[in-house]
């Protein structure tokens, strides 16, 4: 009989050494003994000092991360298999325990190749068994693209996953190449100097040892200011004393050093203290270019990627590089600004590449709006796409025509989005929907319908829908799209008491006893949503309040509260405080997201340092005051 | 006479011997825990969709233990027929003299309820599929399936979100979840390659339905419409 599930199998093996080496009898043979077995993220399949299962494993769909763990240590990963990927090889040489962890790092399909099954080729076809020997041996999964390895990119400097995993610990870039003077010496000189060796800073020393640093922000303040001529001594600039340090300071030492006293170099000296001999420079430049994952080759890389399953690897690089800079605690604006932009780039880059794709060029001018978080430069994890797709009016008989040229190019581009790693919105707020796919008349009257129905649906969307940003293509249609939102807004008290209402209808997490409230039932009993308690509450007063001073164009939450101390100074407080808790609490989220491999969004209290519980509850207070003062300003009663 | 302890039955002595064989798997009670219990996705490709006038064509079906399918244990039957409908065939591409090796319908039931025993039965769209063997049973004067059944479509469903702003009473289709579960859509309209697909299908679902290992079966035969 035959097995028409084994073909496909078979098919897909046929891809991959060493399969690929094998006659397709034989591969159809194998096919029909596999097991196909299905993990969600986090599930390990073997781990070390295990018994050696009677299969190997290759990886059909997802991926598996391959963790060294010694004893007492945090798991290190070591490699990564994705599509095609071959691991768990040990029982094929040798009969002791495995050595290493295998762990799902996302929802995966694996096929486990019994080995009694496959042992045989091993030994009857050579090129079968030196494949296998060699990938084991190094440890690589696939010596016959060893150049290629880990590379996201042929020509690039990237550096190989192992040492990813110890971004924070890498030995730091000195730059020997620095120039020197004398106190005496004129700022005139010095700039001369640093123009013509193309630094950024130069070191004033005596007798060797250094004494004071000036860097090109220092000319531009003091210097380009007029409160210092060019013919002052460089001494007069000069930030003094040095912070120096030896040549064995780690990376994440030294960028924490750099923030904490706000500068962006750092000498470095014989003994580490300012009484030796000046070895080298570290710039805060040298080192984000020293990261095979910094944002400048990342960017590149997405910019050039030919396949939606590069962009994949490339968001993988993108996370690690989030978890090094959370762990280096650089400050979160920096951070999701950063992440946002390749995010942003991730999106466009997608976009372009189905346009090019489709059949013809758009017939019409579009955006392509994306909602929500990422909207709001807030998405830092994977979350769900939420988006929407607006195009320039076209003549009623072309409409149709339009439409569907654009729910087809936007049905491509949520698919490799999806393939990427942003899930689909659970509730199809997504261009693909011709509900939000509109001209950009029929996004007005949507809007309006919204406004003047104000249902509580009609409010949720606009919630959604008010925190748009565009990623691609004609900024003037997304533009005329918010001038149209304020235009009906103007005067309508109305819409703005139900906003206030809902941005109320989450209270403060904090219980009366000062305890949190935590979930009550389902399956995320007694697990605290930081989401939904946390940073939606903020998230709504920040849209409401930049909504009644008809502020355009800003939709991060922090960033609109920075705008509304400034705008409302008797209140800079509070907003100030808004601001800072928003970033927290985004922060919290992530760090707990990259931790156990999901959104983030529920926290198990028990995880908690008790430094954390206070931090939280300071952000808590913070909402408490802030819906305060939206109950005190809005007519809310009415619709609580 | 041998009673069923469970159903407190008899079961009919006068049935054929497998029938007798398969109803007794089921004096056995089943797991509460779901990584224990036997799944047998299956698909069904059929004349058409009336009970009456139509006809199985073929089964295929796979097992499901502990999140893993065996290959080699899987399920594949065609079936001879005498009813033919031109209409379906651009569906499923099996036509009446095709080199499928074929067996009579009561020998087709004969083997599948030989696989699924007392397994629990899951099928996208289930009650169809269900129906159209219970049909063919009848035909052949025996009861209707006693296996417990689960159906992709329901559990689908229940994943999704409770908002007035998607159509929550929207059927999906295989195609449809396969899509939104990023499966490939290969051997579609065959009764293996559907089963195949069914069966991924089913083991994300109860993934994303079961996140804390917690849910027994009682709680996956309670997901309802």
């Amino acid at each position: 009989m035959t097995n028409s599930i084994a073909i496909r199998i078979a098919d897909f093996l046929a891809d991959f050494p060493p399969f690929s080496l094998l006659h397709r009898a034989e591969l159809d043979k194998i096919a029909s003994e596999i097991k196909v077995m299905y993990f969600e993220q986090g599930q390990t399949i073997f781990s070390k000092n295990e018994k050696v299962h009677e299969y190997f494993y290759i990886v059909q769909k997802g991926a598996v991360d391959l963790q060294k763990a010694d004893n007492g240590q945090e798991p290190e990963t070591i490699d990564k298999c994705d599509e095609g990927d071959v691991f768990g090889l040990r029982p094929l040489f040798a009969k002791e325990n495995y050595q290493i962890n295998a762990i799902t790092d996302e929802e995966s399909v694996i096929y486990a190749i019994p080995l009694n099954v496959f042992k045989p080729y091993t030994i009857s076809n050579s090129q079968v068994g030196n494949f296998l020997i060699e990938s084991f041996a190094s440890n690589t999964r696939n010596p016959y693209s060893n150049e290629h390895r880990g590379k996201l990119i042929a020509d690039e400097d990237d550096i190989s996953l192992k040492k990813e995993a110890h971004f924070e610990l890498q030995p730091i870039p000195i730059v020997k190449k620095m120039v020197t003077v004398s106190p005496e010496t004129s700022i005139q000189k010095a700039a001369t100097l640093i123009s013509k060796r193309k630094v950024g800073s130069v070191i004033v020393v005596e007798d060797k040892k250094p004494v004071g640093i000036v860097t090109d922000v220092d000319f531009r303040e003091l210097v380009a200011t007029g409160r210092f001529t060019i013919q002052d001594s460089i001494a007069e600039i000069m930030n003094s004393p040095v912070i120096c340090y030896s040549k064995n300071l780690t990376i994440s030492q030294a960028q924490l050093t750099m923030m904490k006293h706000n500068i962006n170099h750092l000498c470095i000296t014989k003994d580490g203290t300012p009484n030796t001999k000046v070895k080298g420079i570290v710039s805060e430049h040298d080192i984000i270019v020293s990261q095979g994952n910094n944002p400048a080759v990342l960017m590149k890389a997405i910019n050039r990627a030919s396949s939606t399953k590069k962009l994949k690897r490339i968001r993988n690089k993108i996370m690690i590089l989030l978890n090094g800079y959370l762990k280096s605690n650089i400050p979160l604006s920096h951070v999701s600004n950063i992440i946002f932009e390749l995010n942003d780039a991730t999106i466009k880059r997608t976009i372009k590449r189905c346009i090019d794709k489709m059949d013809s060029p758009p017939p019409a001018k579009f955006a392509w709006m994306s909602l929500g978080s990422q909207g709001r430069k807030e998405q830092l994890l994977h979350t769900d796409q939420d988006n929407a797709l607006v195009f320039e009016d076209v003549p009623e008989e072309k409409l149709a025509e339009t439409r569907a040229y654009f729910l087809k190019l936007a049905t491509k581009v949520t698919k490799r989005l999806n393939i990427i790693g942003y899930e689909f919105c659970p509730a199809e707020m997504m261009a693909r929907n011709p509900k939000y796919c509109l001209s950009l008349s029929e996004w007005k009257e949507q809007f309006s319908e919204w406004v003047t129905t104000s249902g509580n649906d009609e409010i949720l969307l606009c919630q959604i829908f008010f925190d748009f940003d565009i990623s691609y293509g004609e900024v003037k249609l997304t533009n005329s799209v918010s001038d149209h939102i304020f235009e009906i807004l103007k005067g309508n008290s109305n819409f703005l008491n139900r906003l206030a209402a809902q941005a109320l209808r989450n209270p403060s997490p904090l219980g009366f006893f000062r305890q949190f409230l935590v979930e009550q039932d389902g399956e995320k009993k007694d697990l605290f949503d930081i989401k939904k308690r946390g940073i939606m509450p903020l998230t709504d007063a920040a849209r409401l309040l930049i909504l009644e001073h008809r502020v355009k164009n800003i939709s991060n939450t922090s960033e609109r509260f920075e705008k509304l101390a400034q705008l409302e100074p008797n209140n800079k407080e509070i907003y100030k405080a808004c601001a800072y808790s928003s970033r927290v609490m985004i922060k919290f989220r992530t760090k707990q997201g990259l931790k156990n491999k999901d959104n983030g969004r529920f926290i198990n209290l028990e995880d908690l340092s008790k430094e954390d519980k206070i931090k939280l509850k300071r952000c808590f207070k913070t909402i408490k005051e802030i819906q305060e003062l939206i109950k005190v300003r809005f007519q809310t009663t009415y619709y609580l | 006479m041998i009673w069923n302890i469970f159903n407190k039955k008899p079961i009919d002595e006068n049935l054929p011997e497998f029938w007798q064989n398969y109803a007794r798997s089921f004096e056995e009670k089943l797991p509460e825990d779901i990584s224990k219990i036997r799944f047998v996705v299956f698909d069904t490709e059929t004349t058409g969709f009336d009970f009456d006038e139509d006809r199985i064509l073929s089964i295929g079906a796979v097992r499901i233990e502990n999140n893993s399918i065996e290959i080699g244990d899987n399920f594949e039957v065609f079936l001879e027929q005498s009813r033919f409908n031109p209409e379906t065939v651009k569906i499923h591409g099996i036509i009446q003299n095709e080199k499928f090796e074929k067996v009579p319908e009561l020998e087709g039931l004969k083997n599948f309820l030989n696989y699924v025993q007392n397994s629990v039965l899951v099928a996208h769209h289930a009650g169809f599929d269900f129906k159209m063997i219970n049909r063919a049973l009848n035909r052949h004067g025996l009861p209707k399936l006693k296996n417990k059944v689960l159906d992709t479509a329901v559990l689908y469903k229940s994943t999704r979100i409770a908002t007035n702003l998607i159509n929550r009473d929207k059927i999906y289709s295989l195609d449809e979840i396969a899509e939104a579960y990023n499966i490939e859509l290969t051997d579609r309209h065959t009764a293996s390659g559907d089963a195949y697909i069914t069966a991924i299908i089913f083991m994300k679902l109860l993934g994303r339905i079961n996140k804390k290992n917690k849910l027994g079966m009682k709680d996956l035969y309670k997901i309802k419409n």
